[in-house]
């Protein structure tokens, strides 16, 4: 007997169909059906302050992304090249990767203001750690042969740290960067929430206070969406230099 | 000692960071234009004492010697082709083969133009665009001896090259590293552990023990590397090698 | 697919510590060495924390030294107990629940296709989306109670679980399975003796990601409502301008998340060697 194959990603159908009978039968205020939620999301869409959320949103995103690269990556890079740099930042490193992160945003508030500064110092403390790591990791996995190799045909310390180290330690650095993106992405979330004025974290506010229930849904699938494509692109930059990750 | 080695090591000792001794007072002579062999069993050094040739490792004590002048860095005298190919995954054969002379600043026509030469040496001509992932054990090897050949070094050194390929490739390698040779004219340092292969290549043999590495012997294997390659592997001399040779390794083996 | 990259050594499902630990080692004493580099690192940090308080650039960035004095203070005189007897329970019901109904669930998933197929796109995309834009919804709308903060957690928690749970099932070494079959095993005794063992090493490490990701959702839910628990602490000092004991609160939930993760990174090194490393 041959089953037929259906691809994984219609099972979200299911899901979708599920919480449209569940929206219609359980009758709750708090959850409408889905129809009732696309439809209210392309009104969202057209309005002013969704606009003004998504460009706040945006901006402090990338803002804190692009400090949190910028600097993690020549972090990461010392700490995979100096023993010294290494031994005296790795504890801290390991600490600030798992460490519940959101409890740092109110000390931030009194210090930068309630403001898209915070929110984007909140997205840089939230994605520099893994992406120093993931650098380091790199970095120390380029295979000593091709270092030697390049010594042996003559490089020099510049040659060897742009012709075989960055691209050797690449994949890393953009799983870092992958991974630096979806903390990001909760940090200005979070920054938002905390601050409640600016944002998508504002105008979830908004929506709660005015029992808006179907507009809330609604950004909240518009939020996952837009984070999940975004997540997406940079997985399949990855995938493009992923052909030589496993043959180093 | 012979007229005119090209290397000379001279009482090299060799001890790590972590106190492993890898090589005690070793001292000879690489001739020019020979293909020398250093032989031993696992933990005799000989990779060691390839990379302090090289320039990749500085040694404990003593000295090498490269045309006469001390060496303790890579030079454009010398190239090593290695056991792990050594490929930057990222870059496609053209540009690995060519990677000695783009370090080197040469412009980027010229250096495929020479790449290019050594790359057909090799038997790999249409193979220019592949990726290493692409290419096959044997092809990646031969991609890295055309390129430590592109750089025009007098001394090529390998470092177990056709210990990742299988036998029959293996074999064929070593046939087409004899056949190159000839054309080729260049002093080559080679490491292995086998001694079918140091006997069937080398015109001298330099028997290493270990725990430290040491000399314990060097044969000069007389044969004559311009015969057939089939002729060699039945020349008496060949055999006869052989057997002197595991007689001697296995009196130290253990 | 995000799938396809998960391949490789560092796999988003399985959340950032996890790489973390794939690739770098968490700081142990290889050598008496180690410990004079962290005793350094420790007091750099601390001195450079303590000059940059007390330059006359904001009241809002207490020295280390005041910090330390409120933390002290804070533990002494109970207020530190009493946050944490509010926010610990919760904390630990959510990691329960997300423990045994997460683990469940990508066990599930990993042994039953229908299952897989029903889930992992969903999981795909929880992965990546802020579930944090929910907490809010909870805490408007259930109150100020422990069932508001289990339920933050659980949903901040239970994807990457779930997630590492049906990678560490999936992940079990096809010729181990190939083994089992040639001496004749039955399914049964290949799920309890080669695929649940196999995959204990990224359950166990799921489970410890969990638990970060709690700490995470429940220091939000606090800071959303009030008046309970170690968030309360924080965020009321910050209302009344108290930063030395506010920022002594957060670094006693800091402290306290990295003490408990560390411990369950030592006893995960314990029990299955070396920290999981993937895809090579």
């Amino acid at each position: 007997m041959r089953t037929v194959r259906i691809p994984s990603p219609f099972s979200l159908l299911i899901w979708a169909a599920l919480w449209e009978v569940g929206g219609r039968g359980l009758q709750s205020d708090l959850l409408p059906p889905l129809s009732t939620v696309i439809g209210v999301a392309f009104d969202v869409v057209h309005l002013p302050s969704f606009w003004k959320a998504l460009s706040e949103t945006a901006q402090a995103f990338g803002a804190g992304m692009f400090l949190a690269i910028v600097l993690g990556i020549p972090m990461g890079v010392l700490m995979g090249l100096v023993g010294a740099v290494d031994k005296l930042a790795n504890t801290w490193i390991n600490i600030f990767v798992s460490a519940p992160l959101t409890a740092v945003v109110p000390a931030l508030m009194p210090l930068m203001g309630i403001g898209q500064t915070t929110v984007v110092a909140t997205v840089f403390l939230f994605a520099v750690w893994v992406i120093t790591l993931d650098t380091q990791a790199g970095i120390r996995k380029v295979n000593g042969s091709l270092i030697d190799m390049s010594k042996v045909f003559g490089a020099t310390a510049p040659q060897r740290f742009f012709k075989i180290l960055l691209p050797g330690a690449l994949p890393e650095i953009l799983t870092g960067i992958r991974l630096g993106v979806v903390r990001g992405i909760k940090g200005v979330i979070i920054g938002q929430i905390i601050i409640s004025l600016l944002g998508f974290g504002a105008l979830f506010e908004e929506y709660l206070q005015a029992f808006a229930m179907a507009s809330f849904w609604a950004l909240i699938l518009i939020v996952f969406a837009l984070a999940f494509l975004f997540v997406e692109a940079i997985a399949a930059i990855e995938r493009r230099v992923d052909f030589y990750a496993s043959s180093r | 000692m012979d007229a005119d080695p090209i290397v000379k090591v001279r009482d090299v000792s060799m001890r790590y960071e972590n106190g492993t001794h890898a090589l005690n007072a070793v001292t000879l002579d690489i001739p020019k234009g020979n293909l020398v062999t250093l032989l031993g069993p696992s933990g005799c050094g000989k990779t060691s004492l390839l990379k302090i040739i090289a320039g990749l490792l500085k040694p404990s004590s003593g000295e090498i010697r490269i045309n006469d002048r001390v060496t303790h860095a890579p030079g454009p005298d010398r190239a090593l082709v290695f056991q792990d190919f050594a490929l930057m995954p990222w870059a496609n054969m053209m540009r690995n083969v060519a990677f000695g002379l783009e370090l080197r600043g040469v412009p980027r026509a010229e250096r495929h133009r020479i790449a290019q030469k050594y790359i057909s040496e090799v038997g790999l001509t249409g193979f220019e665009e592949k990726y290493p992932h692409e290419l096959s054990g044997g092809m990646r090897q031969r991609a890295g001896l055309a390129r430590a050949l592109a750089v025009n070094a007098d001394v090529l050194m390998m470092d177990e090259p056709f210990s990742s390929v299988d036998e029959q490739m293996r074999r064929k390698l070593q046939e087409d590293l004899l056949a190159l040779l000839r054309v080729e004219k260049k002093t080559v340092i080679f490491v292995t552990h086998s001694i079918e292969e140091a006997v069937y290549l080398s015109d001298r043999i330099v028997l290493l023990s270990r725990h430290p590495g040491r000399v314990m012997r060097i044969v000069d294997t007389g044969i004559d590397h311009n015969a057939a390659p089939e002729d060699i592997r039945r020349d008496p001399r060949y055999l006869d090698t052989v057997d002197d040779i595991w007689t001697s390794l296995k009196g130290y083996l253990n | 697919m995000l799938a396809d990259v998960n391949q490789r050594a560092h796999v988003q499902v399985l959340g950032p510590e996890l790489e973390q630990n794939a690739l770098v080692d968490l700081p142990r004493v290889r050598s008496v060495g180690i410990i004079w580099w962290r005793i350094l690192s420790f007091v750099l940090v601390f001195g450079a924390w303590e000059v940059a308080g007390r330059a006359p650039v904001s009241l809002a960035f207490p020295p280390f030294s005041a910090v330390a004095a409120a933390l002290v203070g804070l533990t002494l005189d109970g207020e530190l107990l009493r946050a944490y007897s509010d926010t610990l329970p919760p904390l630990l019901i959510g990691i329960s629940l997300v423990s045994i109904g997460g683990v469940a669930a990508g066990i599930a998933m990993g042994l039953l296709r229908p299952v897989e197929w029903l889930f992992y796109p969903l999981l795909v995309v929880m992965q990546t989306a802020p579930m944090a834009a929910i907490i809010p919804l909870i805490t408007q709308f259930y109150g100020v109670g422990a069932a508001a903060k289990v339920l933050a957690v659980v949903i901040v928690s239970m994807p990457l679980v779930v997630l590492n749970s049906y990678k560490g099932i999936r992940d079990t070494s096809t010729s181990l399975l190939e083994m089992c079959r040639s001496f004749m095993g039955s399914k049964w005794q290949e799920i309890t003796k080669i695929i649940l063992p196999s995959a204990s090493a990224m359950i166990f490490a799921g489970l410890r990601l969990s638990i970060s990701g709690g700490f995470i959702g429940i220091v939000l839910a606090e800071l959303l409502i009030t008046p309970t628990g170690i968030g309360d602490v924080i965020s009321y000092n910050s209302s009344i301008s108290h930063y030395a004991e506010m920022y002594a609160a957060i670094v006693s939930i800091v402290l306290l998340a990295t003490f408990t993760l560390t411990l369950l990174q030592r006893l995960e090194r314990r029990l299955f060697g070396a920290v999981p490393t993937f895809g090579q």
